[in-house]
């Protein structure tokens, strides 16, 4: 059974990593024409190019400054709504839930559809303007927003509200007793949050391209090399955006693994 | 959790380093260099939106001349540069707004299309002083009488690729296109007027038909060939056909350059029931926000030395003759890329369609592409199967809630 | 008072750029071009039927394989140490950071009649094999695609129960199947529900996978929408009118997962994460 299940795990992660495998290997095939599927020998000429292509690198910097802004804003907002939500009596928390829900069951190309009819009703109230990077900001704000709700909200209802009365009572002023007590406690769901706000809206394709307008993201930009054939400098770009994340995390477990550790010793001595 | 955030930033400031990384100029090699005739501009801080078809410029890679950051080390101005890959998704961007575009480069019926829906600038030709080296018989087009809202980029016709590896037989017209012996390995065009070109041009049927019946049989032939299409792609052709992953496609002749150079294999034809001939244009889309910009880009284009260098790239015909002194002799004296007037005779060049055939057209269309008309029938029917699937839990959990009560 | 005021932002937020344009979708559908009130759109969709036969019959595939794959993995995750189950749930979730269109687009590679998998069979002597431009090539990329949606809140719905219960089911003279059939299964409903919703929902309405892995051949929904707004058909008034109809059928859909999902207060918690 012990090793019927590791067979099974090794075959569907072998699924999962055989495209980015392929993807990697071949962000080192040296070929003239590109081959995807013939590997010819080792080059790194697809790294060098890579930093000398200004419309990749245009395209990944409009990609990292939405995702920042997106992720900064829809904290700061959906923090303040979870806050919000969660003081609230029954009918209206139920209202707020589902308004919330429906962006992630409503189908993406639906919400990307919409917002473009919106935009386009925009401009020409405003005259042609182009929205530019504006509009992919909005529009990603929007999607990210309920994932930082529903990962703030758990964690305000863990928090015991005592809490925060009880340092109301001491004389605490509301704003500063929210900054004291209630942020520190949420603050684990805030950086979650944060973090996927950051992912989705790097990886986002769908509603980007009904709103992107002439901004190029990096999907957008991917995408339109699709139609014709991917340079492996792209290949080369998601390598080294790959290697960045696994990084990260492996940073974030390895002092997940060290806190809970110290904590688990702490706990020790203090018993 | 501060740590967290810090080694978000931390990758965040790392990937701002890598781009902040002196990203040396590609240096003009070879035969293209301007530098000496054309001293380098000030920046202007302002920047056009270009939107052109896919693999349709030259790059500057493989020593090839980069045409934006050459206009842009000349004027100035920055150009954002993006691509479409039809006619047909051209116009949707544009006629759905939100996108603000300076130059696009559409097909002779589509700018026919735009002008009559009021959709583009007339363009200052007094801005435009390189517009003499276009060729006489591309100065009064039937798609814009009097040539006021376009500027010729290249022309050509389209015409049939195929691998000789595998093709054995002497191909010599669109018919081999429905040979079931070539199953699976067969590309089609990807949108609705190229796609019925070809079943028009067996037919003997105008590309411009007003007749609905004439589009109908059309549509059948269409349809008949679909189970042994591989895919209905477009600029993903290259990729195909290099590869040898397909071996017959339809496309346009200008392509026929770079396709016949990555594979030697790889052959071109005109057919001989003949086919559809092009002009791309330049154009200003109207309310563009830096129309002087964009007339100073029309220019440059028109310049010989310009187009010269772009087409040995592109592959496409140029319409300034004066280009050509630029180009290979072998590409210029080709009947592939410049065609003798009897093959040019056996052309039809696209017209506008009127709206109630346009619709039908594109209705047809995804007929083809879905395989058979629908019947609403089934859709209503899909959707009452759910609902009574939806009521009969519900009233199936409240019998249960009564039962378990009682 | 103050703090339900402080979620005003975002309800304006939310009323502005999800539930105006919904609004606008609405009023597409059942407009003309020149802005007058009609139902041609609507009838119009009906000449789709089989896009949306297919759509509803391929995504339903490629969910109930993501079901069958995944929560055996989700079931192992939730078994193995705690040490091992973050590693493993990281595992999971990191090809979802990788861009979807070139994770697809390398499955072309594979897939292709000269890819990179037939290459193989042709090097160990098996036949070739053709897979790409065919429908189970568009099902693989959607379960490829989705099914971490799948694992994860499965996932999180079997590590939350609690041994004991196992043990106490066991010890009742319950057998694995029935252990697994009687308790495990159904307390880890709505991990399944959140679960086929968050698979079934974008696997209906993809547009580019079909066009990747299908050939363009294999016409799908959120094709057919594409084509109207930003394709070779422009005809928003349409492409609205196909949109509320997938999101009726959805939204019907919807309804009916949730029926099987009695802890209702949970919607949405066991998602992600």
């Amino acid at each position: 059974m012990k090793l019927l299940s590791k067979i099974y795990t090794a075959l569907i992660f072998l699924f999962l990593y055989a495209p980015i495998f392929v993807l990697i290997v071949f962000s080192f095939n040296d070929t003239e024409t590109s081959s995807r599927t013939v590997f010819s020998g080792f080059t790194l000429r697809w790294y060098e190019r890579l930093f000398q292509d200004r419309y990749i690198l245009e395209a990944l910097l409009n990609t990292l400054i939405i995702a920042v802004v997106a992720a900064l804003v829809s904290t700061f907002l959906g923090t303040l709504a979870a806050v919000g939500i969660n003081s609230m009596k029954r009918l209206p928390r139920k209202i707020m839930m589902n308004i919330t829900n429906f962006p992630m069951v409503n189908p993406e190309i639906v919400t990307g559809v919409s917002m473009m009819l919106l935009f386009v009703a925009a401009t020409r109230a405003m005259g042609d303007r182009d929205l530019g990077m504006v509009s992919l900001i909005i529009a990603h704000v929007t999607f990210c927003l309920p994932y930082v709700i529903l990962s703030v909200l758990p964690k305000l209802r863990q928090m015991n509200p005592n809490l925060y009365e009880a340092a109301q009572d001491l004389g605490c002023p509301p704003i500063r007793a929210f900054f004291k007590v209630v942020l520190p406690e949420i603050m684990p769901g805030i950086v979650t949050g944060m973090i996927m706000a950051f992912t989705l809206s790097i990886d986002d394709f769908v509603i980007s391209y009904f709103t992107s307008g002439t901004t190029q993201t990096l999907p957008i930009y991917i995408y339109s090399m699709t139609r014709k054939r991917i340079s492996p400098e792209i290949n080369a770009l998601s390598t080294v955006l790959f290697l960045c994340i696994l990084v990260l995390l492996i940073i974030i477990n390895v002092r997940q693994a060290q806190d809970e550790r110290r904590q688990k010793k702490a706990e020790k001595e203090r018993g | 959790m501060m740590k967290k955030i810090f080694s978000v930033f931390f990758v965040l400031v790392l990937l701002f380093s890598l781009l902040a990384l002196p990203v040396s100029a590609s240096e003009t090699e070879g035969d293209w260099d301007f530098s000496s005739e054309y001293p380098t501009a000030e920046p202007t801080g302002v920047t056009i939106n270009v939107y052109n078809w896919g693999e349709y410029i030259s790059p500057g890679t493989e020593g090839s001349l980069d045409v934006n950051a050459e206009f842009t080390r000349r004027t100035g101005i920055e150009v954002n540069y993006t691509t479409f890959d039809s006619n047909e998704s051209l116009y949707s961007k544009l006629a759905g707004g939100g996108a603000n575009y300076d130059i696009i480069i559409p097909s002779e019926y589509m700018i026919a299309k735009m002008i009559s829906e009021d959709m583009l600038e007339e363009i200052d030709f007094s801005n435009i002083p390189n517009f003499k080296y276009i060729d006489d018989k591309f100065r009064d087009p039937a798609y814009d009488p009097g040539c006021k809202h376009s500027v010729p980029y290249t022309w050509g016709t389209v015409g049939l690729f195929y691998n000789t590896e595998h093709v054995k037989e002497e191909v010599t017209g669109w018919s081999i296109l429905w040979d079931e012996q070539y199953s699976g390995k067969i590309l089609m065009f990807d949108n609705p007027r190229d796609a019925f070109a070809i079943a028009q041009s067996r037919l003997g049927i105008s590309y411009n038909s007003t007749d609905l019946n004439e589009w109908n049989e059309a549509a059948m032939l269409l349809k008949e060939q679909k189970p042994i299409v591989q895919a209905y792609v477009m600029d993903q052709i290259f990729d195909k056909m290099e590869s040898g992953e397909a071996w017959l496609a339809p496309y346009y002749s200008g392509d026929a350059g770079v396709l016949v150079e990555n594979n030697d294999n790889v052959e071109f034809i005109i057919p001989e029931e003949g086919t559809n001939y092009f002009v791309d244009a330049m154009c200003i889309p109207k309310g563009a926000e830096h129309k002087k910009e964009a007339e100073l880009y029309i220019n440059y284009m028109c310049s010989p030395e310009i187009s010269g260098a772009n087409m040995d790239y592109v592959g496409y015909a140029t319409p300034i003759s004066a280009a050509k002194e630029y180009l290979p002799e072998e590409v210029v004296t080709n009947p592939i890329f410049y065609p003798d007037e009897e093959t040019l005779a056996r052309t039809e060049a696209f017209g506008m369609l009127s709206p109630e055939i346009s619709t039908q057209v594109d209705a047809l269309w995804a007929e083809v592409k879905m395989g058979g008309p629908g019947d609403a029938v089934v859709l209503v029917a899909i959707i009452l199967f759910f609902l009574a699937v939806y009521v009969a839990i519900i009233i199936w959990k409240r019998q249960k809630r009564k039962r378990e009560m009682m | 008072m103050r703090t339900k005021l402080i979620s005003a932002p975002y309800t304006i937020w939310m009323t502005l750029f999800i539930i105006v344009p919904m609004g606008l979708v609405a009023v597409f559908a059942f407009t003309d071009k020149s802005g007058a009130f009609t139902l041609d759109n609507i009838l119009r969709v009906g000449q789709y039927s089989n896009v949306f036969l297919r759509s509803i019959l391929l995504g339903a595939v490629a969910t109930a394989i993501s079901l069958l794959l995944g929560y055996p993995l989700a079931y192992i995750i939730s078994k193995a140490k705690a040490s091992r189950q973050s590693i493993m749930v990281m595992l999971v979730m990191l090809p979802m950071w990788m861009n979807f269109l070139l994770r697809t687009y390398a499955w072309m590679s594979l897939l292709e009649d000269n890819g990179l998998i037939n290459n193989l069979l042709v090097a160990i002597g098996l036949p070739r094999v053709h897979m790409i431009n065919t429908a189970g090539a568009v099902v693989l990329g959607m379960v490829y695609n989705y099914i971490p949606y799948m694992i994860l809140p499965i996932y999180s719905v079997l590590a939350k129960i609690d041994n004991s219960v196992i043990e106490a089911a066991q010890d009742l003279g319950a057998n694995g199947v029935k252990v697994f059939l009687k308790v495990v299964l159904p307390m880890s409903m709505s991990g399944v529900i959140s679960g086929v919703t968050m698979v079934f929902v974008p696997a209906v309405s993809t547009f580019i996978i079909s066009k990747m892995l299908g050939g363009g051949g294999n016409l799908l929904i959120g094709d057919l929408i594409d084509m109207q707004f930003l394709g070779s058909a422009y005809n928003p008034n349409l492409g609205s009118a196909i949109s509320l109809v997938l999101m009726v059928i959805i939204m019907i859909c919807m309804g009916i997962m949730n029926q099987f999902d009695d802890d209702e207060e949970n919607m949405g918690g066991g998602m992600l994460l």
